[in-house]
């Protein structure tokens, strides 16, 4: 048992790492699954190009920071061909997100010039490595201060952009696809550009994983969007009655718990292999708690 | 100001259920003109404004607004300068989003798209004297959810979205009937003085006869995609329930109910 917490704490410094990095992507599928209403599987497939195209520019010398604009910026186009799929050719919002994620598996490898792993040397600059600002950090928390930065970053904007004008609109979309008819906009172009700031986010997100792993497989996304989903549900429903936290803090804090448990399996001595199923029940438990939780409601009332 | 010209509109073409609702459906209205429109189900009264929204296009003819041919343009265009206030008060509002969110979209409805932040802070006591006119004590709950509030209030707050901006036309469909019956009288009062303060064109559905007959200058009986009674003016005013109840009643003989 003990070796178990041992196992469990030695990990714990990647853990956050990796959770950081995941909680960007978290904060993208927050965008469609709990604001806009729209599930959307094309994060299984703007996830890798995320990490496609910044390991590939890294690799040929182009700034970590430039190649990550470069991955939101396909992120986006990715998400616009969703919506467009959906919205223009009236194709559900399911088979929309398939059919752009199983394109994008051709794309990434073309990105890749075929190969489906590459890694990135150690003597590029990466944001995490041979630059100038990890050289000042501290050694060891330099890649989580980094990554809390971004994320951070990230959610203040994300915030901010939710209490604009389109933003409060793109939640009317999310809330009562009606309104947005009265208010006389086109709700399928409120969609779309929902769309594309979740894959912009979820690309993003790829990319600095890229670089933090210094690697990019072609599989990486399997399970990207279930693994966001999870990290939304649970920060969402643990955190349920505090009213006054947004809900992008509580993802963030979600897709590091989920990261949390993961590792927890794995200390326990379960394979990585079994994490999908894992994975799967996790995601079973939350919402079937959800349901029993509301049976409750109903008979205390 | 609103024109329809020989609408036709045929509902499952080509199947066995076909059924040609409008043929040759012509109507007017002048501006200002606050029209009650009654009739029994299926007798075309939701569907011409449908047709009139967009939500449904006709098979042939022409709805002109001031002239202007808006046949073939797009829902959410024509409802730029149209409130549209359905029958189930959810439909409206956004539930999850507080009544300032809610009143702020509004406001914004004629304005651009940006970036730009998506509640004024200066507008809140606009709001708040806006809301307090209603008298339903919702000055004091701009930050609570619409989906917290009753289907009267939630209506009434769906009212005073619609016609935030600038109007030419409100379009109330049954907007009256989920409501109980105190509710429903408060609404249709409220409903009432902003159709005459502002000096709205309105076309107003519904079930309730008595509304029909006591408010509007206007009222119009369909029955099976054509007109069947249709009082404006004086003859409106001398019209009495008992008449409108009486060709309500034959015409419902008529369809076996």
């Amino acid at each position: 048992m003990a070796s178990v917490f041992q196992n469990f704490f030695n990990t714990l410094p990647s853990t956050l790492e990796q959770g950081l990095i995941y909680a960007m992507m978290a904060l993208g599928v927050m965008v469609t699954y709990l604001i806009l209403d729209f599930p959307d599987l094309t994060v299984d497939g703007s996830f890798p190009l995320g990490g496609a195209v910044c390991s590939t520019l890294v690799i040929s010398g182009v700034s970590p920071i430039l190649a990550l604009c470069v991955s939101a910026a396909c992120g986006a186009a990715a998400g616009l061909i969703t919506g467009l799929i959906h919205v223009k050719l009236r194709i559900r919002a399911l088979f929309s997100g398939i059919i752009v994620m199983t394109a994008l598996y051709s794309v990434n490898l073309r990105i890749t010039g075929g190969s489906s792993l590459i890694s990135i040397p150690r003597d590029k600059a990466t944001l995490f490595r041979n630059n100038g600002l990890v050289q000042s950090l501290p050694e060891g928390v330099g890649t989580i201060l980094i990554a809390l930065a971004l994320v951070l970053a990230v959610k203040v904007l994300l915030d901010l952009f939710l209490k604009t004008r389109l933003g409060l609109l793109l939640r009317a979309a999310g809330d009562n696809d009606k309104v947005v008819t009265l208010l006389a906009r086109d709700k399928g172009n409120v969609k779309i550009v929902g769309l594309m700031i979740a894959n912009a986010l979820v690309a993003l997100s790829g990319g600095i994983l890229c670089q933090q792993q210094r690697l990019f497989e072609i599989s990486m996304g399997t399970g990207a969007m279930v693994l966001s989903l999870a990290s939304v549900i649970i920060g969402v429903n643990l955190f349920k009655r505090l009213e006054r936290v947004r809900s992008t803090s509580k993802v963030i804090v979600g897709a590091i718990l989920y990261k949390a448990c993961y590792s927890l399996a794995i200390s326990i001595g379960l394979r990585p292999g079994d994490m999908k199923l894992v994975t799967a029940m996790l995601f079973l438990a939350i919402l079937s708690s959800g349901l029993l939780r509301r049976k409750g409601a109903v008979l205390d009332a | 100001m609103l024109e329809l010209r020989n609408i036709r509109k045929v509902y499952n073409p080509g199947t066995v259920r076909e059924l040609c609702l409008f043929e040759g459906f012509s109507m007017n209205v002048p501006k200002g003109q606050f029209v009650s429109i009654v009739g029994s189900n299926g007798s075309g009264k939701t569907s011409l404004l449908n047709l009139l929204c967009g939500s449904i296009m006709p098979d042939a003819g022409q709805i002109l607004i001031s002239g202007r041919d808006i046949t073939r343009m797009p829902e959410h265009r024509r409802l730029s300068r149209i409130g549209r206030i359905h029958q189930n008060p959810a439909l409206g509002t956004c539930a999850g989003m507080t009544i300032l969110e809610n009143l702020s979209l509004a406001d914004n409805k004629q304005k651009k798209m940006n970036l730009l932040p998506g509640t004024d802070k200066r507008q809140l006591q606009r709001y708040r004297d806006i809301l307090s006119q209603l008298g339903l004590g919702l000055e004091n709950m701009l930050s609570a959810k619409a989906g917290s509030l009753s289907g009267g209030q939630r209506q009434a707050l769906a009212m005073t979205m619609s016609v935030m901006t600038p109007i030419d036309f409100l379009i109330l469909d049954e907007h009256t009937a989920a409501l109980d019956p105190k509710t429903s009288d408060t609404i249709m009062a409220l409903t009432d003085r902003v159709v005459r303060e502002r000096g709205l064109t309105a076309l107003m559905v519904t079930h309730n006869l008595r509304y029909a007959v006591t408010y509007g200058d206007r009222l119009m009986m369909m029955h099976q995609g054509s007109v069947v009674m249709d009082k404006q003016g004086e003859e409106k005013r001398d019209t009495r329930l008992e008449d409108v109840l009486s060709v309500f009643t034959e015409i419902s003989i008529e369809l076996g109910n």
